[in-house]
Protein backbone atom coordinates (compact mmCIF):
# COMPACT_ATOMS: atom_id res chain seq x y z
CA UNK A 1 0.00 0.00 0.00
CA UNK A 2 2.89 2.38 -0.64
CA UNK A 3 0.93 4.36 -3.18
CA UNK A 4 0.84 8.02 -2.40
CA UNK A 5 -1.37 10.55 -4.03
CA UNK A 6 -0.90 14.20 -4.61
CA UNK A 7 -3.51 14.84 -1.96
CA UNK A 8 -3.77 18.34 -0.63
CA UNK A 9 -3.64 19.21 3.05
CA UNK A 10 -7.01 19.83 4.68
CA UNK A 11 -7.07 23.60 4.56
CA UNK A 12 -3.61 24.41 3.34
CA UNK A 13 -4.55 26.26 0.19
CA UNK A 14 -7.48 28.29 1.33
CA UNK A 15 -6.10 29.22 4.73
CA UNK A 16 -8.81 31.12 6.52
CA UNK A 17 -8.45 34.19 8.67
CA UNK A 18 -6.65 33.56 11.92
CA UNK A 19 -8.93 31.82 14.42
CA UNK A 20 -8.69 31.92 18.18
CA UNK A 21 -6.61 28.74 17.90
CA UNK A 22 -4.00 30.20 15.53
CA UNK A 23 -1.91 31.89 18.19
CA UNK A 24 -1.73 29.06 20.72
CA UNK A 25 1.89 28.27 21.46
CA UNK A 26 3.50 25.43 23.38
CA UNK A 27 6.96 24.92 24.85
CA UNK A 28 8.32 21.96 22.92
CA UNK A 29 11.59 20.34 21.94
CA UNK A 30 12.57 21.19 18.38
CA UNK A 31 14.54 18.30 16.88
CA UNK A 32 17.29 18.22 14.28
CA UNK A 33 14.78 17.46 11.50
CA UNK A 34 12.49 20.35 12.49
CA UNK A 35 9.83 18.22 14.15
CA UNK A 36 8.45 19.26 17.54
CA UNK A 37 8.39 16.89 20.50
CA UNK A 38 6.76 17.36 23.89
CA UNK A 39 8.88 14.89 25.89
CA UNK A 40 12.65 14.37 25.92
CA UNK A 41 13.24 10.65 26.37
CA UNK A 42 16.56 8.81 26.17
CA UNK A 43 15.50 5.36 24.93
CA UNK A 44 17.21 2.01 25.36
CA UNK A 45 15.66 0.13 22.46
CA UNK A 46 15.90 -3.65 22.03
CA UNK A 47 15.98 -4.90 18.44
CA UNK A 48 14.59 -8.25 19.57
CA UNK A 49 13.05 -10.01 22.57
CA UNK A 50 16.30 -11.59 23.74
CA UNK A 51 17.96 -8.17 24.08
CA UNK A 52 15.36 -6.96 26.57
CA UNK A 53 17.43 -7.98 29.60
CA UNK A 54 20.50 -6.01 28.50
CA UNK A 55 18.35 -2.95 27.76
CA UNK A 56 16.64 -3.12 31.13
CA UNK A 57 20.03 -3.43 32.84
CA UNK A 58 21.31 -0.30 31.07
CA UNK A 59 18.15 1.61 32.03
CA UNK A 60 18.68 0.49 35.60
CA UNK A 61 22.31 1.66 35.55
CA UNK A 62 21.58 5.09 34.06
CA UNK A 63 18.75 7.14 35.56
CA UNK A 64 16.73 9.25 33.16
CA UNK A 65 16.68 6.57 30.48
CA UNK A 66 13.87 4.22 29.57
CA UNK A 67 14.05 0.68 28.18
CA UNK A 68 11.17 -0.46 25.96
CA UNK A 69 11.09 -4.26 26.22
CA UNK A 70 8.89 -6.08 23.71
CA UNK A 71 8.07 -9.59 22.57
CA UNK A 72 9.36 -9.95 19.00
CA UNK A 73 12.14 -9.40 16.48
CA UNK A 74 13.45 -12.88 15.64
CA UNK A 75 12.68 -14.90 12.48
CA UNK A 76 10.08 -12.49 11.20
CA UNK A 77 9.85 -12.10 7.41
CA UNK A 78 8.01 -10.28 4.66
CA UNK A 79 5.53 -7.55 5.51
CA UNK A 80 5.50 -8.69 9.16
CA UNK A 81 9.24 -7.92 9.36
CA UNK A 82 8.68 -4.56 7.65
CA UNK A 83 6.11 -3.65 10.30
CA UNK A 84 8.66 -4.62 12.96
CA UNK A 85 11.38 -2.41 11.45
CA UNK A 86 8.97 0.50 10.90
CA UNK A 87 7.80 0.25 14.51
CA UNK A 88 11.33 0.16 15.93
CA UNK A 89 12.72 2.89 13.67
CA UNK A 90 9.58 5.01 14.05
CA UNK A 91 9.65 4.75 17.84
CA UNK A 92 13.27 5.85 17.97
CA UNK A 93 12.63 8.60 15.42
CA UNK A 94 9.66 10.08 17.31
CA UNK A 95 10.19 13.74 18.19
CA UNK A 96 9.49 12.96 21.85
CA UNK A 97 12.79 11.05 21.85
CA UNK A 98 16.10 12.90 22.32
CA UNK A 99 18.52 10.04 21.60
CA UNK A 100 18.57 6.26 21.42
CA UNK A 101 20.75 3.34 22.50
CA UNK A 102 19.90 0.37 20.26
CA UNK A 103 20.83 -3.15 21.44
CA UNK A 104 20.31 -6.33 19.41
CA UNK A 105 21.61 -9.87 19.49
CA UNK A 106 23.51 -9.52 16.17
CA UNK A 107 24.93 -6.46 14.36
CA UNK A 108 23.06 -6.41 11.03
CA UNK A 109 19.45 -5.75 12.06
CA UNK A 110 20.78 -3.62 14.93
CA UNK A 111 22.56 -1.40 12.41
CA UNK A 112 19.50 -1.27 10.16
CA UNK A 113 17.38 0.09 13.01
CA UNK A 114 20.07 2.45 14.31
CA UNK A 115 20.70 3.86 10.81
CA UNK A 116 16.95 4.31 10.26
CA UNK A 117 16.73 6.41 13.41
CA UNK A 118 19.91 8.36 12.50
CA UNK A 119 18.13 9.73 9.41
CA UNK A 120 16.30 12.12 11.77
CA UNK A 121 19.67 13.61 12.77
CA UNK A 122 19.43 12.52 16.39
CA UNK A 123 22.23 10.72 18.22
CA UNK A 124 22.10 6.93 18.18
CA UNK A 125 24.54 4.39 19.66
CA UNK A 126 24.29 0.72 18.68
CA UNK A 127 25.51 -2.43 20.39
CA UNK A 128 25.20 -6.12 19.60
CA UNK A 129 25.54 -8.91 22.11
CA UNK A 130 27.04 -11.86 20.18
CA UNK A 131 30.75 -12.45 20.87
CA UNK A 132 30.57 -10.03 23.81
CA UNK A 133 27.83 -11.22 26.15
CA UNK A 134 25.45 -9.17 28.25
CA UNK A 135 28.10 -7.84 30.70
CA UNK A 136 30.35 -6.21 28.12
CA UNK A 137 27.38 -4.93 26.10
CA UNK A 138 25.74 -3.43 29.17
CA UNK A 139 29.01 -1.79 30.23
CA UNK A 140 29.59 -0.12 26.85
CA UNK A 141 25.93 0.81 26.33
CA UNK A 142 25.72 2.33 29.82
CA UNK A 143 28.53 4.77 29.00
CA UNK A 144 26.69 5.85 25.83
CA UNK A 145 23.40 6.15 27.70
CA UNK A 146 24.99 8.30 30.41
CA UNK A 147 26.43 10.63 27.78
CA UNK A 148 22.99 10.97 26.16
CA UNK A 149 21.34 11.77 29.51
CA UNK A 150 23.78 14.62 30.14
CA UNK A 151 23.05 16.03 26.68
CA UNK A 152 19.27 15.52 26.91
CA UNK A 153 19.01 17.24 30.27
CA UNK A 154 20.69 20.37 28.90
CA UNK A 155 18.20 20.78 26.04
CA UNK A 156 15.73 23.61 26.69
CA UNK A 157 12.09 23.77 25.64
CA UNK A 158 11.35 26.48 23.11
CA UNK A 159 8.23 28.22 21.89
CA UNK A 160 6.48 26.38 19.06
CA UNK A 161 3.07 26.76 17.43
CA UNK A 162 0.37 24.28 18.43
CA UNK A 163 0.02 23.68 14.68
CA UNK A 164 3.38 21.88 14.72
CA UNK A 165 2.04 19.05 16.88
CA UNK A 166 1.21 15.62 15.49
CA UNK A 167 -1.84 14.40 17.40
CA UNK A 168 -3.31 10.89 17.16
CA UNK A 169 -6.56 9.39 18.42
CA UNK A 170 -7.99 6.00 19.20
CA UNK A 171 -10.75 5.22 21.70
CA UNK A 172 -10.94 2.29 24.11
CA UNK A 173 -13.34 0.49 26.42
CA UNK A 174 -15.95 2.40 24.48
CA UNK A 175 -19.57 2.52 25.50
CA UNK A 176 -22.52 4.57 24.32
CA UNK A 177 -21.20 7.65 26.12
CA UNK A 178 -18.11 7.74 23.91
CA UNK A 179 -20.30 8.27 20.83
CA UNK A 180 -22.32 10.91 22.69
CA UNK A 181 -19.50 12.82 24.36
CA UNK A 182 -15.81 11.94 24.37
CA UNK A 183 -15.44 10.98 20.68
CA UNK A 184 -17.27 14.11 19.42
CA UNK A 185 -14.97 16.11 21.74
CA UNK A 186 -11.94 14.75 19.88
CA UNK A 187 -13.74 15.37 16.57
CA UNK A 188 -14.36 18.98 17.55
CA UNK A 189 -10.67 19.37 18.41
CA UNK A 190 -9.67 18.03 14.96
CA UNK A 191 -12.22 20.28 13.21
CA UNK A 192 -10.57 23.26 14.94
CA UNK A 193 -6.85 22.30 14.84
CA UNK A 194 -6.49 20.50 11.46
CA UNK A 195 -7.24 23.79 9.62
CA UNK A 196 -4.46 25.35 11.73
CA UNK A 197 -2.01 22.85 10.28
CA UNK A 198 -1.62 20.01 12.78
CA UNK A 199 -1.08 16.47 11.54
CA UNK A 200 -3.64 13.93 12.79
CA UNK A 201 -3.98 10.16 12.87
CA UNK A 202 -7.00 7.91 13.30
CA UNK A 203 -7.43 4.23 12.43
CA UNK A 204 -8.84 1.00 13.95
CA UNK A 205 -9.65 -0.79 10.70
CA UNK A 206 -12.03 -3.50 12.00
CA UNK A 207 -13.87 -1.00 14.14
CA UNK A 208 -15.13 1.02 11.18
CA UNK A 209 -17.30 -1.97 10.22
CA UNK A 210 -20.86 -0.67 10.02
CA UNK A 211 -19.73 2.88 9.27
CA UNK A 212 -17.48 2.11 6.29
CA UNK A 213 -19.90 3.86 3.90
CA UNK A 214 -19.48 7.05 5.94
CA UNK A 215 -15.72 6.69 6.42
CA UNK A 216 -15.11 6.20 2.70
CA UNK A 217 -16.90 9.50 2.00
CA UNK A 218 -14.71 11.36 4.49
CA UNK A 219 -11.67 10.99 2.23
CA UNK A 220 -10.32 14.15 0.58
CA UNK A 221 -11.21 12.70 -2.84
CA UNK A 222 -12.67 9.59 -4.46
CA UNK A 223 -9.31 8.00 -5.21
CA UNK A 224 -8.25 8.10 -1.55
CA UNK A 225 -11.72 6.89 -0.51
CA UNK A 226 -11.48 3.92 -2.86
CA UNK A 227 -8.04 2.99 -1.57
CA UNK A 228 -9.40 3.25 1.98
CA UNK A 229 -12.31 0.94 1.12
CA UNK A 230 -10.00 -1.66 -0.49
CA UNK A 231 -7.82 -1.66 2.63
CA UNK A 232 -10.85 -2.08 4.91
CA UNK A 233 -12.36 -4.82 2.70
CA UNK A 234 -9.05 -6.70 2.55
CA UNK A 235 -9.01 -6.88 6.34
CA UNK A 236 -12.59 -8.18 6.38
CA UNK A 237 -11.90 -10.85 3.76
CA UNK A 238 -8.31 -11.89 4.52
CA UNK A 239 -8.36 -11.74 8.30
CA UNK A 240 -11.85 -11.72 9.81
CA UNK A 241 -13.66 -14.07 7.41
CA UNK A 242 -10.55 -16.26 7.11
CA UNK A 243 -10.10 -16.75 10.85
CA UNK A 244 -13.46 -16.25 12.53
CA UNK A 245 -14.86 -19.16 14.49
CA UNK A 246 -18.08 -17.41 15.44
CA UNK A 247 -19.75 -14.10 14.67
CA UNK A 248 -17.06 -12.17 16.58
CA UNK A 249 -19.69 -11.04 19.05
CA UNK A 250 -17.37 -12.08 21.90
CA UNK A 251 -14.58 -9.84 20.60
CA UNK A 252 -15.94 -6.90 18.67
CA UNK A 253 -17.76 -5.33 20.51
CA UNK A 254 -15.71 -6.43 23.52
CA UNK A 255 -17.19 -7.70 26.75
CA UNK A 256 -16.44 -4.29 28.27
CA UNK A 257 -18.21 -2.52 25.42
CA UNK A 258 -21.28 -4.72 25.93
CA UNK A 259 -21.32 -4.07 29.68
CA UNK A 260 -21.28 -0.39 28.81
CA UNK A 261 -24.34 -0.75 26.62
CA UNK A 262 -22.92 -1.13 23.11
CA UNK A 263 -24.78 -3.93 21.34
CA UNK A 264 -23.33 -4.28 17.82
CA UNK A 265 -20.19 -3.46 15.84
CA UNK A 266 -22.26 -1.05 13.72
CA UNK A 267 -23.21 0.95 16.80
CA UNK A 268 -19.62 0.93 18.03
CA UNK A 269 -18.27 2.00 14.63
CA UNK A 270 -20.63 4.95 14.31
CA UNK A 271 -19.56 6.20 17.74
CA UNK A 272 -15.90 5.62 16.92
CA UNK A 273 -16.10 7.71 13.75
CA UNK A 274 -17.33 10.71 15.76
CA UNK A 275 -13.61 11.21 16.50
CA UNK A 276 -13.07 12.87 13.11
CA UNK A 277 -15.70 15.49 13.73
CA UNK A 278 -18.02 17.11 11.23
CA UNK A 279 -15.71 18.63 8.64
CA UNK A 280 -12.35 16.86 8.82
CA UNK A 281 -11.27 14.77 5.82
CA UNK A 282 -8.37 12.33 5.64
CA UNK A 283 -5.77 12.99 2.98
CA UNK A 284 -4.03 9.62 2.80
CA UNK A 285 -3.84 6.08 4.18
CA UNK A 286 -0.86 4.73 6.10
CA UNK A 287 0.35 1.18 6.57
CA UNK A 288 0.88 0.14 10.22
CA UNK A 289 3.63 2.35 11.75
CA UNK A 290 4.19 4.21 8.47
CA UNK A 291 5.22 7.86 8.69
CA UNK A 292 3.02 10.38 6.85
CA UNK A 293 4.56 11.98 3.78
CA UNK A 294 1.66 13.69 2.03
CA UNK A 295 1.88 16.92 4.00
CA UNK A 296 -0.11 18.28 6.92
CA UNK A 297 -3.58 16.92 7.53
CA UNK A 298 -5.45 13.88 8.80
CA UNK A 299 -4.31 10.32 8.03
CA UNK A 300 -6.02 6.94 8.44
CA UNK A 301 -3.55 4.33 9.70
CA UNK A 302 -4.40 0.67 9.03
CA UNK A 303 -4.31 -0.58 12.62
CA UNK A 304 -5.82 -2.83 15.23
CA UNK A 305 -8.41 -1.53 17.69
CA UNK A 306 -6.48 -3.07 20.60
CA UNK A 307 -5.44 0.02 22.55
CA UNK A 308 -1.75 -0.59 23.20
CA UNK A 309 -1.09 -1.96 19.70
CA UNK A 310 -2.80 0.99 18.04
CA UNK A 311 -1.16 3.71 20.17
CA UNK A 312 2.24 2.03 19.65
CA UNK A 313 1.77 2.10 15.85
CA UNK A 314 0.64 5.73 15.81
CA UNK A 315 3.58 6.75 18.03
CA UNK A 316 5.88 5.00 15.55
CA UNK A 317 4.13 6.97 12.80
CA UNK A 318 5.25 10.14 14.55
CA UNK A 319 2.37 11.25 16.80
CA UNK A 320 3.66 13.14 19.86
CA UNK A 321 0.36 13.40 21.76
CA UNK A 322 -2.46 10.85 21.80
CA UNK A 323 -6.08 11.74 22.61
CA UNK A 324 -7.93 8.75 24.02
CA UNK A 325 -11.70 8.82 24.57
CA UNK A 326 -12.93 6.11 26.92
CA UNK A 327 -16.30 5.11 28.26
CA UNK A 328 -15.88 2.23 30.69
CA UNK A 329 -12.32 3.28 31.53
CA UNK A 330 -9.38 1.94 29.51
CA UNK A 331 -6.18 2.62 31.49
CA UNK A 332 -3.65 2.39 28.61
CA UNK A 333 -0.54 4.55 28.32
CA UNK A 334 2.53 4.61 26.09
CA UNK A 335 6.25 4.82 26.94
CA UNK A 336 7.05 7.80 24.70
CA UNK A 337 3.74 9.53 23.95
CA UNK A 338 1.52 11.16 26.58
CA UNK A 339 -1.98 9.67 26.33
CA UNK A 340 -4.75 12.12 27.28
CA UNK A 341 -7.85 10.32 28.58
CA UNK A 342 -11.25 11.85 27.97
CA UNK A 343 -14.52 10.48 29.30
CA UNK A 344 -18.15 11.56 29.28
CA UNK A 345 -19.28 8.71 31.52
CA UNK A 346 -20.06 10.11 35.01
CA UNK A 347 -19.75 6.65 36.58
CA UNK A 348 -16.21 6.27 35.19
CA UNK A 349 -15.31 9.75 36.48
CA UNK A 350 -16.61 8.65 39.89
CA UNK A 351 -15.03 5.18 40.03
CA UNK A 352 -11.80 5.65 37.96
CA UNK A 353 -11.06 9.33 38.32
CA UNK A 354 -7.32 8.83 38.69
CA UNK A 355 -7.17 7.81 35.01
CA UNK A 356 -9.09 10.76 33.55
CA UNK A 357 -7.48 13.96 32.25
CA UNK A 358 -10.52 15.62 30.69
CA UNK A 359 -13.99 15.11 32.22
CA UNK A 360 -16.67 15.92 29.64
CA UNK A 361 -19.57 14.29 31.50
CA UNK A 362 -21.27 17.71 31.40
CA UNK A 363 -22.19 16.83 27.80
CA UNK A 364 -24.54 14.10 29.07
CA UNK A 365 -26.11 16.51 31.59
CA UNK A 366 -26.47 19.03 28.75
CA UNK A 367 -24.60 21.65 30.75
CA UNK A 368 -21.51 21.49 28.48
CA UNK A 369 -21.58 21.80 24.68
CA UNK A 370 -19.37 19.78 22.33
CA UNK A 371 -17.75 23.09 21.36
CA UNK A 372 -16.83 23.81 24.99
CA UNK A 373 -15.58 20.25 25.47
CA UNK A 374 -13.42 20.56 22.34
CA UNK A 375 -11.89 23.75 23.73
CA UNK A 376 -11.22 22.01 27.06
CA UNK A 377 -9.39 19.22 25.19
CA UNK A 378 -7.34 21.73 23.17
CA UNK A 379 -6.33 23.39 26.42
CA UNK A 380 -5.29 20.01 27.86
CA UNK A 381 -3.25 19.32 24.69
CA UNK A 382 -1.53 22.68 25.21
CA UNK A 383 -0.79 21.95 28.86
CA UNK A 384 0.38 18.41 28.11
CA UNK A 385 2.68 19.71 25.38
CA UNK A 386 4.08 22.21 27.89
CA UNK A 387 5.03 19.35 30.17
CA UNK A 388 2.02 18.45 32.32
CA UNK A 389 2.18 14.71 32.94
CA UNK A 390 -0.99 12.87 31.94
CA UNK A 391 -2.80 10.49 34.27
CA UNK A 392 -1.30 7.54 32.36
CA UNK A 393 2.21 8.96 32.77
CA UNK A 394 1.73 9.64 36.47
CA UNK A 395 0.41 6.10 36.98
CA UNK A 396 3.32 4.53 35.09
CA UNK A 397 1.33 3.13 32.16
CA UNK A 398 3.94 2.41 29.48
CA UNK A 399 2.27 -0.26 27.37
CA UNK A 400 4.31 -0.96 24.24
CA UNK A 401 2.77 -3.67 22.05
CA UNK A 402 4.15 -4.69 18.69
CA UNK A 403 1.71 -5.54 15.91
CA UNK A 404 2.34 -9.04 14.54
CA UNK A 405 0.81 -9.88 11.15
CA UNK A 406 1.48 -13.67 11.17
CA UNK A 407 3.64 -16.39 12.77
CA UNK A 408 7.40 -16.03 12.60
CA UNK A 409 9.38 -18.50 10.50
CA UNK B 1 -30.93 23.08 29.98
CA UNK B 2 -32.49 23.27 33.40
CA UNK B 3 -33.40 19.61 33.80
CA UNK B 4 -30.77 16.88 33.66
CA UNK B 5 -31.92 14.36 31.04
CA UNK B 6 -32.33 10.65 31.79
CA UNK B 7 -32.12 9.62 28.15
CA UNK B 8 -30.28 11.07 25.15
CA UNK B 9 -31.22 10.40 21.53
CA UNK B 10 -28.76 11.27 18.74
CA UNK B 11 -31.15 11.86 15.86
CA UNK B 12 -34.89 12.27 15.17
CA UNK B 13 -34.84 9.16 12.95
CA UNK B 14 -33.56 7.00 15.82
CA UNK B 15 -35.78 4.37 17.45
CA UNK B 16 -33.50 3.85 20.46
CA UNK B 17 -32.05 6.22 23.05
CA UNK B 18 -29.24 5.96 25.64
CA UNK B 19 -29.71 6.06 29.42
CA UNK B 20 -27.26 8.67 30.79
CA UNK B 21 -28.00 8.49 34.54
CA UNK B 22 -27.07 5.80 37.06
CA UNK B 23 -29.74 3.75 38.84
CA UNK B 24 -32.66 4.27 36.44
CA UNK B 25 -35.66 2.22 37.63
CA UNK B 26 -38.72 0.88 35.82
CA UNK B 27 -41.60 3.32 35.85
CA UNK B 28 -39.43 6.44 35.86
CA UNK B 29 -40.91 9.23 33.78
CA UNK B 30 -37.77 9.97 31.79
CA UNK B 31 -36.85 13.43 30.60
CA UNK B 32 -35.40 12.81 27.12
CA UNK B 33 -33.35 15.03 24.83
CA UNK B 34 -32.51 14.74 21.14
CA UNK B 35 -28.91 15.98 20.94
CA UNK B 36 -29.24 16.98 17.27
CA UNK B 37 -31.40 20.02 18.15
CA UNK B 38 -31.88 19.80 21.94
CA UNK B 39 -35.62 19.12 21.51
CA UNK B 40 -37.15 17.24 24.46
CA UNK B 41 -39.87 14.70 25.21
CA UNK B 42 -40.85 12.32 28.00
CA UNK B 43 -41.00 8.52 28.03
CA UNK B 44 -41.69 5.97 30.76
CA UNK B 45 -38.87 3.47 31.42
CA UNK B 46 -40.18 -0.09 31.10
CA UNK B 47 -37.33 -1.74 33.01
CA UNK B 48 -34.39 -1.04 35.33
CA UNK B 49 -31.77 -0.06 32.74
CA UNK B 50 -28.08 0.63 33.56
CA UNK B 51 -26.32 3.80 32.48
CA UNK B 52 -25.14 3.57 28.86
CA UNK B 53 -27.72 0.98 27.85
CA UNK B 54 -30.47 1.60 25.31
CA UNK B 55 -34.24 1.98 25.56
CA UNK B 56 -36.76 1.55 22.72
CA UNK B 57 -38.49 4.81 21.80
CA UNK B 58 -41.42 2.91 20.25
CA UNK B 59 -42.69 -0.67 20.00
CA UNK B 60 -40.09 -2.64 18.02
CA UNK B 61 -40.88 -5.96 16.30
CA UNK B 62 -38.74 -8.99 15.55
CA UNK B 63 -37.09 -8.25 12.18
CA UNK B 64 -37.12 -4.45 12.55
CA UNK B 65 -33.93 -2.44 12.15
CA UNK B 66 -32.49 -0.64 15.16
CA UNK B 67 -31.66 2.96 14.20
CA UNK B 68 -29.18 5.19 16.06
CA UNK B 69 -27.19 8.18 14.72
CA UNK B 70 -29.86 8.00 11.99
CA UNK B 71 -28.10 4.81 10.82
CA UNK B 72 -28.71 1.05 10.83
CA UNK B 73 -27.05 -0.47 13.93
CA UNK B 74 -28.45 -4.01 13.65
CA UNK B 75 -31.57 -6.17 13.59
CA UNK B 76 -34.17 -6.56 16.30
CA UNK B 77 -34.52 -10.32 17.07
CA UNK B 78 -37.36 -10.23 19.64
CA UNK B 79 -40.34 -7.92 20.14
CA UNK B 80 -39.49 -4.99 22.43
CA UNK B 81 -42.20 -2.76 23.92
CA UNK B 82 -41.80 1.02 23.92
CA UNK B 83 -39.65 1.91 26.96
CA UNK B 84 -38.03 -1.56 27.01
CA UNK B 85 -34.33 -2.43 27.36
CA UNK B 86 -32.59 -2.94 23.98
CA UNK B 87 -29.37 -4.96 24.10
CA UNK B 88 -27.66 -8.18 22.99
CA UNK B 89 -30.64 -10.33 24.08
CA UNK B 90 -32.95 -8.70 21.52
CA UNK B 91 -30.71 -6.91 19.01
CA UNK B 92 -27.90 -8.32 16.86
CA UNK B 93 -25.34 -7.21 14.27
CA UNK B 94 -26.14 -7.69 10.60
CA UNK B 95 -22.43 -7.90 9.79
CA UNK B 96 -20.65 -10.91 11.29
Amino acid sequence: MFIHTIAKPNAGKERKMASKYSNITVKGFRRENGRVGVRNHVLILPVDDISNAACEAVANNVKGTMAIPHAYGRLQFGEDLEVHFRTMIGTGSNANVHSVVVIGIEPDWTKRIADGIRETGKEVAEFSIEQKGDFETIRAASWAAKDFVHKATEVQREECSISELWVSTKCGESDTTTGLGSCPTVGNMYDKLLPEGITGFFGETSEITGAEHICQKRAINEEVGERWYKMWKAYQDDVIFAHQTDDLSDSQPTKGNILGGLTTIEEKALGNLEKIGRTSQYIDILDPAEQPNSGKGLYFMDSSSAAAECVTLMAAGGAVIHTFPTGQGNVVGNPIVPVIKITANPRTVRTMGEHIDVDVSGILRRDQTIDEAGDALIDMIRRTANGRNTAAEALGHREFSMTKLYRSA
Amino acid sequence: MSNIPHLLVHDHEDNVGVVVVEGLTAGTEMFCCVTHDNSTFTLTAGADVPIGHKIALKDLKDGDTAVKYGEDIGKIIADIPKGGHVHTHNCKTKRW
